[in-house]
């Protein structure tokens, strides 16, 4: 985990980055590791449009690129943009797209990738993309790979992968996180609108969250070849 | 978007018959719904930039409603329609949404591509 270059996060969506990766976001650059997340989708087909609603399908591209500058701007990290369409991922030749991914990262030269671990990511965008990211490794000169950690988010990824090797809590400053989320607002408002309910639900809502979001995991992905 | 006014969205979808026009489609329970929401599978189905001519189109319903549009060949439908927007001016734009806000079907008509 420690002594990183320089750390690039590959997702597909505007608000993994938070979700997935506030806390070692925090971490590396409290330890002034520049951090780069490569942000594969304008998450234009995303079915939130804020609550109450305030997007549409049309506008959504739109305002998740807001959002994602304003998160980006909270956690202190530098983003692009892979230029794919939001739930298309799978559907793209992952040849093409592992080059690609291979061409930026030659570029920015990572010593640590962060992506998705195929199969267990939840969202076909997720799985897809994490595949490729790990392709697009491979595919590198054995010298020159960085290392990749691999988010598994299946609800079953323990039963099936065992144990993570990297766990990194951010439960002790959960908020940081939090308002890293929220910064996506047309996608987070309506969880947050449940965390200002004053019935009983609150309290079981945060802690669900905090169950769920408080440590971040990773497996440090084997290379076969 | 604001809830449906049944007789501006059918003056809207008149104005769009006998003309080529580009249809954007959709349905969706989301992509996480098999994973937080137990409902068993993930279903959605979406057409971008289909190009269609259609004879007549008709919104029928109260609440939430639907909408036909006969083609020339065929049938374009949606249901569930809540609400709607006129978007740059002169594209239509209907969704319904579920009580949380979230999209769940969406139908779309202008005369030129959508971005």
């Amino acid at each position: 985990m420690d002594n990183q270059t320089h750390v690039v996060i590959v997702y597909p969506h505007p608000d993994d980055e938070s979700f997935g990766g506030a806390g070692i976001i925090k971490k590396f650059r409290q330890e002034g590791v520049p951090v780069t997340y490569l942000c594969g989708t304008l998450g234009e087909m995303g079915r939130n449009m804020g609550t109450p609603t305030f997007a549409n399908r049309e506008t959504l591209a739109d305002i998740r690129k807001e959002e994602l500058k304003d998160a980006c701007e909270y956690l202190d990290i530098d983003y692009q943009y892979l230029g794919y369409r939001d739930k298309t991922i799978e559907f793209e030749k992952q040849e093409e797209v592992a080059n690609h991914i291979k061409e930026v990262l030659e570029t920015l030269q990572p010593s640590l990738v962060v992506t998705h671990y195929p199969e267990h990511g939840v969202h076909p965008d997720h799985n897809a993309l994490g595949a490729a990211t790990i392709e697009a490794v491979r595919l590198m000169d054995k010298a020159d790979r960085p290392t990749v950690w691999a988010s598994a988010i299946t609800n079953d990824f323990e039963k099936v992968l065992g144990e993570p090797d990297i766990v990194y809590s951010i439960e002790d400053d959960f908020e940081y996180k939090l308002n890293a989320i929220l910064k996506h607002k047309s996608q987070a408002e309506g969880m947050f609108e449940k965390m200002q309910d004053t019935s009983g639900e609150h309290q079981v809502f945060v802690d669900g969250l905090k169950n769920r979001l408080g440590k971040e995991r990773f497996f440090t992905w084997k290379f076969e070849d | 978007m604001k809830p449906i006014e049944k007789v501006k969205v059918q003056e809207m979808l008149d104005g769009f018959t006998d003309k080529p026009v580009y249809i954007h489609l959709e349905t969706t329970n989301g992509a996480y719904a098999s994973h937080f929401d137990n409902v068993g599978v993930n279903v959605g189905a979406y057409i971008r930039n289909a190009q269609v001519t259609f004879t007549n189109a008709v919104i029928k319903g109260d609440i939430s409603y639907r909408v036909g549009l006969k083609t020339e060949l065929g049938w374009i439908y949606a249901e569930g329609v809540t609400d709607w927007e006129i978007y740059r001016d002169k594209d239509l734009l209907l969704a319904g949404h579920d009580l949380e806000g979230r999209l769940m079907v969406a139908l779309q008509i202008s005369e030129q591509p959508f971005k």
